[in-house]
């Protein structure tokens, strides 16, 4: 399999993901856009890793790791982030991202 | 074209068709579950991949808990009637053409670059006891350093999230 279709594969989730954080208005499904860029970008780690992996030296196995603290990281912002959701939730009854502009005024 | 051609294309069709439902389905539900089926098929690629360990992260995390998270805010804001206001035609636009825009630049600079073949799964590398060892010898410091992150992580969601009832509280105890 070519390098070229996993990057175009991560590449296209990646764009998605863009679009559809571009698109909404609802912050729950920005977050979850934003969960698939990060996922885009998981594979095409994972693919690399795969790319260059050699069991002598164990190349590669870095790449995975790497992978790994991103979950981590993303699993921490999630709990974080939906914290924030629904509190302003609970403050103007809303999850649409054009409510939040009040640090314009 | 083998049986892990045959897999690789009905992966990527599914994860590209199911990420397409997540940014165009009006139910904030269904984009959970089309978001859900990404995941598996992206777990599906690491297995291709012969990354065992991440695909099953993959799934029990993101799918198993993660996802599970945002059904429970979903479903406790009572989201699921689509009563989602629209962004105007031409911010949508714009939004569309700006990532398409990026994905035709990415391609075409990647388009006549050297065409470097994966094998097929022969490595180990990516099997549980390789990747614990490296985790707990070279990774050890960010591996201890991460539970710190997940502490102040939880910490801080559960400060956000706590009702703000001090004051009516301490009203109720002077009276």
């Amino acid at each position: 399999m070519p390098i070229q279709y996993y990057l175009f594969l991560s590449m296209a989730l990646f764009c998605i993901g863009i679009m559809g954080a571009l698109m909404r208005r609802n912050a729950i499904i920005i977050f979850m856009c934003i969960e698939l860029m990060l996922n885009a970008v998981n594979l095409l780690l994972v693919a690399f890793s795969k790319l260059y992996a050699d069991t002598a030296t164990n190349a590669g196995a870095d790449a995975q790791i790497f992978v790994f603290f991103i979950m981590v990281v993303a699993a921490a912002e999630v709990a974080v982030g939906l914290a924030v959701i629904v509190m302003m939730y609970r403050k103007v009854h809303s999850v649409d991202i054009n409510i939040l502009n009040r640090l314009k005024h | 074209m083998d049986i892990y051609e045959i897999l690789f294309w009905l992966l990527t069709v599914m994860a590209i068709g199911s990420a397409l439902g997540v940014i165009l389905s009006r139910n904030p539900v269904n984009s959970v579950m089309f978001l859900i089926m990404t995941f598996f098929a992206i777990s599906g690629h690491y297995i291709l991949m012969n990354a065992q360990f991440l695909a099953i992260v993959n799934i029990i995390v993101y799918a198993g808990a993660i996802m599970v998270l945002f059904l429970f805010v979903i479903m406790l804001m009572n989201l699921n009637a689509d009563v989602e206001p629209q962004k105007g035609r031409l911010v949508q636009l714009a939004g569309l053409i700006a990532g398409g825009v990026l994905f035709l630049v990415v391609l075409a600079a990647l388009k006549s670059a050297k065409v470097q073949m994966i094998e097929k799964p022969s490595t180990d590398i990516g099997l549980i006891t390789n990747l614990g060892k490296v985790l707990f010898t070279k990774y050890e410091l960010p591996f201890e350093i991460s539970s710190v992150l997940f502490l102040s992580a939880m910490i801080g969601a559960i400060v956000i999230g706590k009702k703000e009832d001090t004051h009516t509280r301490e009203n109720t105890l002077q009276n």
